[in-house]
């Protein structure tokens, strides 16, 4: 993979495309349109595109606002200003009226990197996931990013959309289906299976490389929608393998390994292990750095493998 | 409602009417919202019999003005009016807060005639001003109204909303305030006071009106004057009481949330049969 683009480029990019074919689309911001990657979609659309300035619970409301009036809105900010600081008003407003609003938030992630734990979103999954009605999505590359754009603007009511800061490599290919609700294998394997979302899954397909060379034979799954998680993916992916291994960008409580283990639990108990952040806010660094110390590196990833796969029961 | 008459004493019994069956369903109901209600049933009663254009019989009519209830919790008030109009049977008001009934607690979208639920105070004048500018994008005529209460004016949320409302000078939004002086815990003047609350208004870029919310002709005049107004959104501070109507509750915080005995809607509806229209 040689060409590196950010996961938000690619929502921007879509969104613009979208500006053009959609007239109903409204696009709100609160004072981070750079950084949401939503200036195309201003340039081209000023009579649809409105800031509220920093106020982020005034932007949500006033969104829907707008979708009362019929129109399909994206609203943008961090990912972490978006979700906690507005969450009474995505739960009210957004999610109690079944409002037709997109919620995208950017720099989700430990790999926001040098602006520290305050924002570095690491909690968005759960909270996103808790409340009726909203759909979570978090695509892992570009190219699914503005895939994930267009199926989002088409389906009706909340969604959720974790965008990322740094360029990442695009793992997905331009012929890769996306809908909503349905997993998508990036590589197929026997002995463990590794359920990721985000830019995250990069290395867990690094750790596929690594662990094949010593006889672990690892399928890599891309749940880039944890709500609502594709429940026939997680139980086919443990059936086949009997491990099972979570990696995400998130906090250990509440995410994506939350959302399998959910599954599992009832319907297909195996050994799960969680590659996640531990219960604890990150810090500045570059992400790489904070990936290592974090201990979310592709040989973080290759050892959780070798410990489910340990925990298996031998069969018969 | 499309014409706009306005026969003083036929708004005045009709007021009387609503105070009695809010003090009914709340009574039914075993809990609820009072004080509240009382205090802003009058702006309701010209608001949807005079001031909107909505069609009753067909609620999602797209030439309709819309109404967001700020203040959630006053929902009596605005289900005796709804039903008032026609938009759901009278009944359905004895089923206020009962499992399975449309009428939910604090204002719900389930309820024919209301366009946007609420209930976390603080958030309906974003809303409304999200589709005040919806509106004006689309060209709709359309006005957007949304009544507030004293004390959610203490949420941070409320200027973030007066802020932008004022800054996009939008002319098609008329915000009503039940300034009605209590709160749960006592006198908002005590708790955190508004004042001086016009002038705060006119500095956000609002067009700001003081009545007496009490006055329905003085309510009807505050509607036409919005109307007449240009480039900026108008604010409505209608001074009331908690309560209104029902001696034993007015002013008293007490009645915030509290729905009366069986002695005390007794009490209540002797006193709503003697109030003077």
């Amino acid at each position: 993979m040689d060409k590196k683009i950010a996961i938000r480029d690619g929502y921007g990019k879509a969104l613009a495309e979208l500006g053009k074919e959609d007239p109903n689309i409204i696009v709100v911001s609160a004072d981070l349109e750079d950084a949401n990657k939503i200036l195309a979609f201003r340039e081209a659309f000023p009579d649809r595109f409105y800031t509220y300035g920093i106020a982020e619970q005034d932007m949500i409301g006033a969104a829907c606002g707008f979708s009362l009036e019929g129109f399909t809105v994206f609203a943008n900010s961090f990912a972490v200003f978006m979700t906690n600081r507005a969450y009474d008003q995505i739960r009210m407003c957004v999610c109690y009226n079944n409002a037709n609003v997109k919620l995208v938030g950017s720099h989700g992630g430990i790999t926001v990197g040098p602006d520290g734990g305050s924002a570095q979103c690491l909690e968005d999954y759960a909270i996103m996931r808790a409340l009726p009605n909203m759909k979570v999505i978090s695509p892992c590359d570009a190219l699914e990013a503005a895939k994930a754009t267009r199926a989002i603007s088409r389906s009706r009511g909340p969604v959720y959309m974790r965008t990322a800061r740094p360029a990442s490599e695009i793992l997905t290919k331009e012929s890769d289906p996306f809908t909503i609700g349905k997993a998508n294998i990036l590589r197929e394997g026997k002995d463990a299976v590794i359920i990721g979302c985000g830019l995250i899954l990069g290395e867990a397909l690094s750790a596929a490389d690594m662990l094949e060379t010593s006889g672990i034979s690892a399928m890599v799954v891309n749940m880039h929608t944890l709500k609502p998680v594709d429940e026939e993916a997680v139980i086919n992916a443990a059936r086949k393998t009997g491990a099972v291994v979570t990696v995400e960008e998130h906090q250990v409580n509440g995410g994506l390994g939350s959302a399998v283990c959910e599954v599992l639990s009832r319907k297909m108990p195996v050994p799960v292990e969680m590659v996640a952040v531990k219960d604890t806010f990150g810090e500045s660094g570059e992400p790489e750095e904070l990936l290592a110390k974090y201990a979310l590196k592709d040989t973080d990833i290759a050892e959780a493998v070798r410990r489910a796969v340990g925990r298996r029961r031998p069969a018969g | 409602m499309t014409e706009r008459k306005f026969d003083l004493e036929e708004y005045g019994k009709r007021s009387l009417q609503f105070r009695k069956e809010i003090m009914l369903m709340l009574n039914k109901a075993g809990s609820g919202h009072s004080g509240g209600s009382l205090s802003c049933i009058d702006i309701l009663n010209v608001l949807y019999y005079y001031e909107m254009r909505h069609r009753p019989k067909e609620p999602a009519w797209p030439g309709r003005d819309k109404f967001i209830m700020s203040k959630g919790h006053a929902s009596p008030a605005l289900y005796v009016t709804l039903a008032g109009c026609g938009y759901f049977s009278g009944g359905e008001l004895d089923r206020f807060r009962k499992l399975g009934s449309i009428l939910q607690g604090h204002v719900h979208v389930k309820v024919p005639g209301v366009e946007f639920s609420t209930g976390s105070l603080g958030q309906g004048l974003s809303v409304a001003h999200g589709a005040a500018l919806g509106a004006r994008l689309k060209r709709s005529g359309e006005r957007i109204y949304c009544l507030l209460g004293d004390g959610e004016m203490q949420e941070g949320n409320v200027w973030e909303a007066l802020m932008t409302a004022g800054n996009f000078g939008l002319d098609n939004l008329c915000a009503v305030l039940d300034y009605n002086k209590i709160q749960e815990n006592g006198p908002v003047k005590e708790i955190k006071d508004l004042e001086p609350l016009k002038e705060k208004l006119e500095n956000f870029k609002w067009h700001a009106i003081e009545i007496d919310g009490h006055d329905l002709l003085g309510i009807k005049c505050a509607f036409d004057e919005f109307r007449a107004t240009g480039g900026r959104p108008t604010f409505i501070i209608a001074n009331t009481v908690k309560g209104k109507g029902v001696s034993f509750m007015e002013g008293q915080s007490k009645w915030h949330g509290k729905a009366p005995s069986d002695d005390e809607l007794e009490k209540a509806l002797s006193e709503l049969e003697n109030m003077k229209v």
